[in-house]
């Protein structure tokens, strides 16, 4: 079911999450409320466009020179203290990431969120060498416990409520206080605090993401509310930093830019409570060992694609998901990828190869909320336009399967241009719509149409063309 | 300069379905002393094909609407969707035909094609058309109106001008109506979640009328309110600009 | 692991063959156009200050220099505190006078949890996001001492409020280069709205911060 032909995976899964009340209902006040929020936070600095544009340019200096940017990264890493490490791919990424947990006698790691691991699959990973890895922001720990997967880029257990969220706490965290516990959240927030804090003090080795790597630096950096990141990025002995390869930039005046940009369109905060930037090691504070890995894993492919390359420039803020009309109703899972929304619908085809997310860049009625919103200017109605002509041209290429080569759309979509190409055959077909629409038209109505055309009719009328068109009338005129 | 002459581009979809709306643009512009013309030769300018994925079978349509509209000093369409497919994209389709020529063409054009709203508020430096419209109505700006051309709230200050009108502010006014060309059809689940809260916040309003810039948004719109019974009708922008008093 | 250095780079260039072989990386263009310099004079910077990071329920107090010693025991009385954790380095007349005062020589984080609070000052602070920056110098201590311990109390003096995000981090820039240090940007106690987004302080993080702002 997932030829390149295929669009239905997206249309399937979102037909169930829309008949999924709770979802709605969560994701619609989420959504509602974040996207208010944001507008005011952001409506408060007179020079937000400016910081976009900075945001965008410092991106593509340093994807269009990703190469040296990296390397410069390596020598200040190495030069600090830190060790640094290339994966090619997620299982390469887990494999350097079990290593090194191995060799530092650990079998437990406490982990901060981090969307490049959930992409690589490094907890099954580690599971499979019997290395037991804790999730410890909050949201992450209840989809962990939950054995789910995060449907919101920000707020991943959105999709759950309180007394879902108590039942998991209840039944996996042995320290549930003897009194019976509630639903109410600074109870469950607590149950949390208390179980994590003796993994917390107990763990060797921590994991991390990293929303920033300086290039010129070395330091590296991780944006945060709850302090679960500072803990695992400060207490265990080792610390590795997993990253995907496009989150480094020049230096560090420019994290002056994205600490403006990220927290307004993320938590639509002036400033997330923790942000911690480090530089190698640091003698007496923090962790003896830093390593960070920098993964490929897909991201040379949106590199190659010089429309979709600026899907690199994602800073994770999920400000599209907010403001996406179609993800406020379908929720992430819908989305079947790490990455849900506009941006998923954009770079999980750009990174896995094109077949497997197919219906994807279909997802979008193209309105354009997500490219305003974007705090470093991803055009993704440009993009999702640009793979759809990419699925278009691989559907209907030589080697592709009759079925798909000659599907009904195509065949539809190519007779019409060669109408719309010439005058008389245009006119003519105008003639022959007036005439054939007849038979569907009842009481003035079209209120039900055959094949593809049904989904149109199955909620709403369609009135018949007029007897006259606009042109007739102009010919008419006197 | 106040233009004395412009071209209407009516679009495949205005022509064949809408014809009603191209009637009112001519009476508009007419009333306010600017002559039409409409070369015959104009067919499609290519957004469902190019925004579907067919790139290649669009090419062909940009260069028939370069021919057809090279001559003339301003375009107007009333379509805000269509005019957002020749700004924003005909240039990436003369750069996907490798056609230095055509893109040379496309620049020079594009400037000149415009939107109804912004050829009265900007070129006509009108507000007020002389129109009356003593109806209770709320304002859907599209998605492309508002994104891609960013005409504002031109719009609404035209509609408020109307004499006898009642403008009741839309909620939610900004959120897509899940139209979207194809994804009505390929995503048909999603694009009636989508609309089912635009005809909630229509209907929340006690309008008498949608009005919008675009009738694609409009004939989705319209179609659920037609089915649902709703009592409430969907008219384009220039229907009601070009509505004028009876006893005047 | 060199081959997957070698064979990612590799795979870099040649997704990059459209740029230019000439073309340097300060070639692509950027503009910060942004603000770099604030325009608030001191009075109205250490109010925006104060009140920003009252906006993220944090307690924030203004108090003269004399005035400081009084502040901060009243603080730490208030808040029920009976040890606290400092930096070896905070001046003798930061530290709380009535309570047990537990100076940072490499307390393990098992020791940290044992302390009711921390005391400590900072290296710059932010005003227009109401922002506390800790560099592990200046009297900020090392980065578990302000993160075990439930409660944090923060010493700001005026002079080292700065308007703006872009001052602040030009402010850092030679202790990150020259000496490396690890850098903690603190913006209100510790958030979630994980759960149905309903906001709950103090998830891992202290669960208060207090800031007090000594006039110059």
């Amino acid at each position: 079911m997932t030829g390149a032909g295929d669009h239905s995976a997206f249309p399937r899964a979102a037909r169930a999450s829309l008949a999924d009340t709770q979802l709605r209902h969560n994701l619609g006040h989420a959504t509602r409320t974040i996207r208010v929020k944001r507008a005011a936070t952001v409506a408060e600095l007179p020079d937000w466009e400016e910081l976009r544009e900075a945001g965008r340019a410092l991106k593509e200096r340093v994807l269009r020179h990703l190469d040296e940017h990296l390397l410069a990264l390596e020598e200040s890493v190495t030069r600090a203290g830190g060790t640094v490490h290339w994966a090619r791919d997620g299982a390469e990424c887990s494999r350097i990431v079990a290593d090194l947990v191995v060799a530092h006698g650990a079998d437990e790691v406490v982990k901060s969120k981090s969307l490049t691991t959930d992409e690589t699959g490094l907890n099954d990973a580690l599971a499979d060498r019997g290395i037991r890895a804790w999730e410890t922001d909050l949201a992450e720990l209840i989809i962990q416990l939950a054995d789910d997967t995060p449907s919101h880029i920000l707020v991943p257990a959105i999709h759950k409520n309180r007394e879902q969220i108590r039942e998991l706490f209840v039944r996996f965290l042995d320290d549930a206080p003897g009194e019976p516990l509630t639903d109410d959240p600074r109870r469950l927030a607590e149950v949390a605090r208390r179980h994590l804090r003796r993994l917390f003090l107990s763990a060797r080795v921590g994991i991390s993401g990293v929303n920033f790597a300086v290039a010129q630096t070395g330091t590296v950096s991780v944006v945060e509310s709850e302090g679960n990141g500072r803990m695992c990025t400060t207490l265990p002995e080792v610390l590795i930093s997993v990253m995907g390869i496009e989150k480094v930039i020049p230096s560090w005046q420019d994290l002056e830019v994205y600490l403006q940009l990220l927290p307004r369109s993320s938590t639509a905060e002036r400033m997330n409570p923790y942000t911690s930037l480090w530089t190698g090691v640091t003698a007496g504070d923090g962790p003896r060992a830093f390593h960070l890995v920098l993964v490929d894993n897909g991201r040379t492919n949106v590199l190659a694609d010089e429309i979709g390359r600026q899907a690199l420039n994602c800073i994770r803020c999920s400000a599209c998901l907010n403001v996406c009309p179609v993800y406020e109703r379908t929720g992430g899972h819908a989305y079947g990828s790490t990455y849900p929304g506009p941006i998923g619908a954009i770079l999980t085809p750009l990174l896995s190869d094109m077949t497997a997310a197919g219906s994807l860049p279909y997802a979008s009625s193209l309105c354009g909320a997500c490219y305003e919103v974007c705090p470093v200017k991803i055009n993704i109605p440009e993009v999702l336009v640009h793979l759809r002509h990419r699925e278009v041209r691989q559907s209907s290429a030589k080697g592709a399967p009759i079925a798909e080569r000659l599907s009904p759309e195509h065949v539809t979509m190519r007779a019409m241009a060669r109408v719309f190409a010439d005058r008389r055959l245009y006119e003519a077909a105008q003639r022959a719509g007036r005439l054939g629409q007849w038979p569907f038209v009842r009481q003035g109505a079209i209120r039900r149409l055959p094949g593809p055309l049904s989904g149109w009719t199955s909620m709403r009328d369609l009135a018949p063309m007029p007897r006259q068109s606009f042109r007739d009338w102009w010919r008419e005129r006197p | 300069m106040r233009p004395n002459r412009v071209s209407l581009f009516i679009t495949c979809f205005n022509d064949t379905m809408f014809p009603a709306t191209g009637q009112a643009v001519v009476a508009l512009l007419e009333r306010l002393g600017v002559g039409v013309d409409f070369p015959l030769e104009q067919t499609c300018c290519g957004q469902m094909h190019f925004n579907t994925g067919y790139a290649e079978e669009t090419i062909p349509l940009v260069r028939r609407f370069v021919r057809v509209f090279a001559d003339s000093e301003l375009v107007v369409s009333p379509s805000a969707s269509c005019v957002g497919m020749v700004r924003d994209y005909y240039p990436r389709v003369a750069e996907l035909a490798g056609d230095a020529g055509l893109a040379r063409e496309v620049e020079v054009l594009v400037p000149r094609v415009l939107e109804l709203s912004e050829l009265l508020c900007d070129h006509l430096e009108v507000e007020d058309v002389g129109a009356f419209f003593p109806h209770r109505i709320t304002y859907h700006p599209t998605c492309h109106s508002l994104r891609m051309l960013k005409v504002g709230d031109r719009p609404l200050r035209l509609l408020r001008a109307v004499r006898g009108i009642e403008v009741v502010a839309l909620p939610e006014a900004e959120g897509c109506c899940g139209f979207g060309g194809t994804f009505a059809i390929k995503n048909a689940d999603t694009s009636i979640a989508m609309l089912t809260d635009k005809v909630r916040a229509i209907l929340d309003t006690g309008s008498e009328v949608c009005v919008s810039a675009d009738n694609s948004c409009l004939m989705h719109i319209g179609g659920a309110l037609s089915r649902q019974r709703a009592g409430v009708r969907t008219m384009h922008l220039a229907e009601i600009l070009a509505a004028a008093d009876p006893a005047r | 692991m060199t081959a997957a250095r070698d064979e990612i780079l590799a795979r870099i260039r040649v997704a990059l063959s459209d740029v230019p072989d000439a073309e340097r990386a300060d070639d692509v263009a950027v503009t910060r156009g942004y603000r770099h310099a604030g325009e608030l004079d001191g009075g109205d910077r250490v109010r925006r200050f104060a009140e920003r990071v009252r906006d993220y329920h944090a307690d924030v107090r203004r108090v003269t220099a004399a005035a400081l010693p009084g502040a901060v025991d009243a603080a730490c009385a208030q808040l029920g505190l009976r040890t606290v954790a400092v930096p070896p380095d905070l001046p003798a007349h930061w530290r709380p006078s009535a309570i047990e005062v537990i100076p940072d020589e490499g307390l393990t984080a098992h020791q940290l949890d044992a302390i009711d609070g921390a005391v400590t000052g900072c290296a710059t602070a932010i005003a227009e996001t109401g922002t506390l920056v800790l560099d592990g110098e200046r009297h900020s201590g090392r980065r578990l001492l302000t993160l075990v311990p439930d409660h944090h109390l923060c010493i700001v003096t005026e002079d080292q409020i700065v308007e703006l995000v872009p001052e602040a981090i030009a402010a850092l820039a030679p202790a990150v280069t020259e000496r490396h240090v690890p850098v903690t940007l603190v913006s209100g106690p510790s958030a979630s709205s994980d759960i149905e987004l309903s906001r709950v302080e103090g998830v891992h993080g202290p669960r208060h911060l207090l800031v007090l702002i000594v006039a110059a």
